[in-house]
């Protein structure tokens, strides 16, 4: 036997004497084992089946103790082909296959495709005002469900599951929202090429007053359940740290990035829809941690219902009768207007009257655009739009046709998800859990 | 008024375009006798690469300066390492020779003046009619600083889908290098770990490859059979 | 051992059946197999408005062991398919499957290379629900018919019985493709 504190191989392996006081030195005599120390590291497979990893994410740990020395994600599991389907489909048809990958946020996803397509046919300016309205309002309005439902998920993962059921009840007034106006909760193709593809119903401004003189306190009750919780700040704070520098080398952008203390945001930098007539700040932390980034998503929300409600000041201003939410261009806007008729929604009487006695034109641009599509000029173009998890570029190739020659997305959960492994490394199981919550990943965008 | 020489150019634009390989053929999906619309011959040929030309408008000559600035003192010249540049739809897109692509992002990224830290992916795009160049790597870049974008383009033939990895200026690529690699079959030379990614590891063949087929089954349907996708009579 | 075992017959086995299909539709525990956005219905309902915990369910067991219910919401692509079998293998009998949307009943709109055209290639399926996603009330009528099923179902002898008439019924009948048809006449 050696001296208190020390170690030494006898017959039966490695000997430890502990003396009292020297636990440190115990353990980093431990720490060094001769041979490389892996044996004592255990591989566990977080698989794509599991609670808390945000969809079927695969992680490979390989531990020391409760200490994570690699990390692997693993992903592929929800790869659909969209990109390559979409390449048999028309432009317009391409809205409702694109609007499935993230499926958290649909519509950031189709206004990303339909800026793209607008700029490469060069429309951008012709798309009507209260169409960019809309579309803002319905981009904002999802990044509200969007970040309750990450809030939300977030602390069902740390165990906290009244989080989730406050989160889901907040968010489920958002999809009653987004049935009345684009007539589904999720999944909806309202954005097309060209504009949205129906106005406001009539009652949906009320609604919308309503939603947003209700949500302030409802966001407040989420708030006093995490934002000064002990419990919460113990596992969130100084965990799955990344910094600026980390950020750029990864390629990071969004509420991450933001915690950093970079206010990078799109909406600000490179304005699209109309965002730079907006009012709005961008919100940022400087602690680069999980808590900094919960912050940043509640903030975000506060932002979301300052920019709903200046849109909602802008349609009540305008007169729908006059103001189109399709481009007035016959060859590229959607023909097809809907209304409640007696026996349900479907083509409004108008437009069959319109197209079947009076306008032979209106009738031959209806048949082409829906069998056929628009032909949009060959080139390539890159269009980014700044959706909850980061930016959303979409990367649109014509070669001339009717259908998308290529189309790449450039997901941000995607990217966001490379840094799992930096964050992760050398800190706890449980701390993989937060990371993996703060960086929102869905899994729909990662793998499409 | 046109002259000889206007004939000249007109009628050399014109076998120019002759010499381009056919991307399309045909209107209306048609590929049968039963066509009597007259444009079942119709052939539409590729656009020829056509290079922009100065001044190119915007922030784009001065990010070309300072490319062509930065590369000179490293000793290659700009004409060397891009091949072409093209200024589309208010975008900015360098094709690079993929000998010189890491050293082309280096550059980007390092030089104060061009300063584009943020590289938002990879995104591959095969175009079998561009004979000698039919794999295609177009890389999007952001500059935070001066609030920029810019696409570098780089080619590789399909006998040899060699690109080099821009993994060491970066790292942002690694996934996105190897998710191109999963679906068009670039090799990226010095990637770390160049596996496939979103399809299973065992899978044969490069999905989104214009000539690998979409795959799918006919759908049945209450006596009828409707084909896939791309085995479908096309409108287009 | 199990309740199988230790049958009687006659009108003791439909007092049996009742009781064990009472019991076992009550507290259905679901495996939730959520994938993609079919996932995002599955959680609303079982959030506050649409309730899961009225039929006991919001209990979601993750480990397949202890689930009765396996709802796979969401296309399910190549890379998943074992995944999804060894999970149904895992769990123990009595299981069910509710397969959740059209891209795991049929393959949805996703007809291509990546996805496999329907969970029933995979895994048995007892209820189909159409969708896109379908709306927690559409999940919620999927549920009590599954709840339907679950009573009435049979037990022991019975269920020999039931699985024979079934399996004669599903033999005889004939294709709904013409050429098929044509083929069985012949």
């Amino acid at each position: 036997m050696s001296a208190p504190g020390g170690s030494a191989t006898g017959t039966q392996g490695r000997v430890y004497t502990v003396g009292g006081q020297d636990w440190d030195e115990i353990v980093a005599a431990a720490d060094q084992a001769e041979d490389g120390s892996r044996e004592e590291h255990l591989i566990v497979n977080m698989g794509p089946q599991h609670p808390s990893t945000h969809g079927v994410l695969r992680l490979i740990l390989s531990l020391d103790g409760e200490t994570v020395t690699e990390l692997r994600p693993v992903i592929g599991y929800l790869h659909t082909g969209i990109e390559k389907n979409m390449e048999f489909r028309t432009w317009t048809q391409g809205v409702t296959f694109c609007t499935r990958m993230d499926y958290l946020s649909p519509l950031f996803n189709e206004t990303a495709y339909c800026l793209a397509v607008e700029k490469l046919l060069g429309i951008t300016d012709q798309v009507p005002e209260r169409a960019s309205v809309l579309r803002v309002l319905m981009m904002e309005l999802n990044r509200i469900a969007s970040h309750l439902m990450a809030v939300g998920t977030f602390g069902m993962e740390l165990g906290a599951t009244t989080v989730f059921l406050y989160g889901l009840r907040e968010r489920e007034k958002v999809l009653d929202l987004f049935e009345l106006i684009s007539g589904l909760r999720m999944n909806h193709a309202y954005v097309r090429p060209g504009g949205v593809s129906q106005d406001l119903p009539s009652g949906a401004l009320e609604k919308l007053r309503d939603f947003l003189a209700v949500m302030p306190r409802q966001l407040d009750e989420l708030r006093k359940l995490l934002d000064v919780n002990p419990v919460y700040l113990a596992r969130t704070r100084e965990v799955a740290h990344l910094d600026l520098a980390g950020c750029m080398a990864l390629g990071i952008t969004g509420p991450i990035l933001r915690s950093t203390g970079l206010p990078w945001d799109l909406r600000k930098s490179q304005p699209y829809c109309g965002y730079e007539t907006y009012d709005f700040d961008v919100a940022t932390r400087q602690t680069c941690d999980a808590y900094g980034r919960y912050l940043i998503r509640m903030d975000e929300i506060d932002q979301s219902l300052r920019i709903i409600e200046q849109c909602v000041d802008r349609l009540s201003a305008t007169r729908p009768a006059t103001d189109p939410v399709m481009i007035g261009n016959a060859k590229i806007g959607w023909p097809a207007q809907l209304a409640v008729g007696p026996d349900g929604l479907g083509n409004s009487a108008d437009h069959i009257a319109h197209i079947m006695s009076q306008s032979m034109e209106a009738l031959i641009h209806h048949f082409k655009l829906v069998t056929e599509g628009f032909r949009v000029p060959a080139g390539q173009v890159y269009a980014a739009v700044e959706s909850p998890r980061g930016e959303l570029g979409c990367h649109a190739v014509s070669d001339g046709g009717t259908r998308p020659y290529r189309v790449h997305f450039r997901d941000p959960s995607f990217t966001n998800l490379q840094s799992v492994s930096a964050m992760c490394e050398g800190g706890m199981v449980a701390d993989v859990i937060v990371a993996v919550a703060s960086i929102d990943p869905v899994m729909g965008g990662v793998d499409r | 008024m046109t002259g000889p020489q206007d004939e000249d150019k007109a009628a050399l634009a014109g076998r120019e375009r002759l010499t381009e390989p056919v991307v399309r053929t045909g209107m209306f999906g048609t590929h049968t006798t039963g066509d009597t619309s007259g444009y079942g011959g119709l052939k539409v040929r590729q656009q020829p690469p056509v290079p922009s030309e100065r001044p190119y408008g915007s922030y784009f000559d001065e990010v070309a300066d300072a490319l062509g600035g930065a590369l000179e003192s490293s000793g290659t010249s700009f004409g060397e390492a891009v091949e072409r540049v093209v200024v589309a739809a208010d975008e900015l897109t360098f094709h690079v020779r993929r000998e010189h692509l890491v050293q082309v992002c280096g550059k980007l990224r390092d030089e104060p003046a061009l300063a584009f830290e943020l590289c938002l992916g990879v995104s591959g795009v095969h175009y079998p009619s561009d004979a000698g160049s039919e794999l295609h790597a177009a890389y999007h870049l952001l500059s935070i600083t001066h609030n920029r974008r810019l696409r570098v383009e780089v080619s590789a033939p399909d006998a040899d889908p060699h690109i080099p990895s821009v993994v060491e200026v970066y790292p942002t690529c690694d996934w996105h290098e190897r998710e191109t690699w999963d679906f068009f079959g670039i090799v990226f030379d010095g990637h770390p770990a160049l596996t496939r990614i979103e399809m299973p590891d065992d899978w044969k063949g490069h999905p989104q490859r214009k000539d690998y087929p979409l795959g799918g089954i006919p759908v049945e349907y209450r006596g009828a059979t409707v084909p896939p996708p791309d085995e479908r009579r096309s409108y287009a | 051992m199990g309740l199988e075992e230790k049958l009687p017959s006659g009108i003791l086995l439909t007092s049996v059946e009742k009781l064990a299909g009472y019991a076992r539709k009550v507290s259905v525990w679901p495996a939730t197999f959520g994938l993609a956005c079919c996932a995002m219905e599955l959680m609303a309902t079982g959030g506050p408005r649409h309730d899961l915990a009225r039929f006991g369910m919001e209990r979601a067991s993750n480990t397949p062991r202890q689930a009765d219910l396996m709802i796979v919401a969401g296309r399910v692509s190549q890379k998943m398919a074992p995944v999804l079998r060894q999970i149904y293998d895992q769990m123990s009998e009595p299981k069910w499957v509710i397969s959740m949307g059209v891209c795991a009943s049929s393959g949805g709109m996703f007809n291509n290379y990546a996805i496999v055209q329907g969970v029933d290639h995979i895994v048995p399926v007892d209820i189909y629900l159409p969708g896109c996603p379908p709306r927690p009330e559409m999940l919620l009528d999927a549920i009590v018919k599954l709840h339907d099923k679950i009573q009435n179902m049979k037990l022991g002898a019975n269920r020999q019985r039931e699985i024979t008439e079934l399996e004669q019924a599903r033999l005889s009948r004939l294709p709904l493709i013409p050429q098929l048809r044509a083929e069985v006449d012949r």
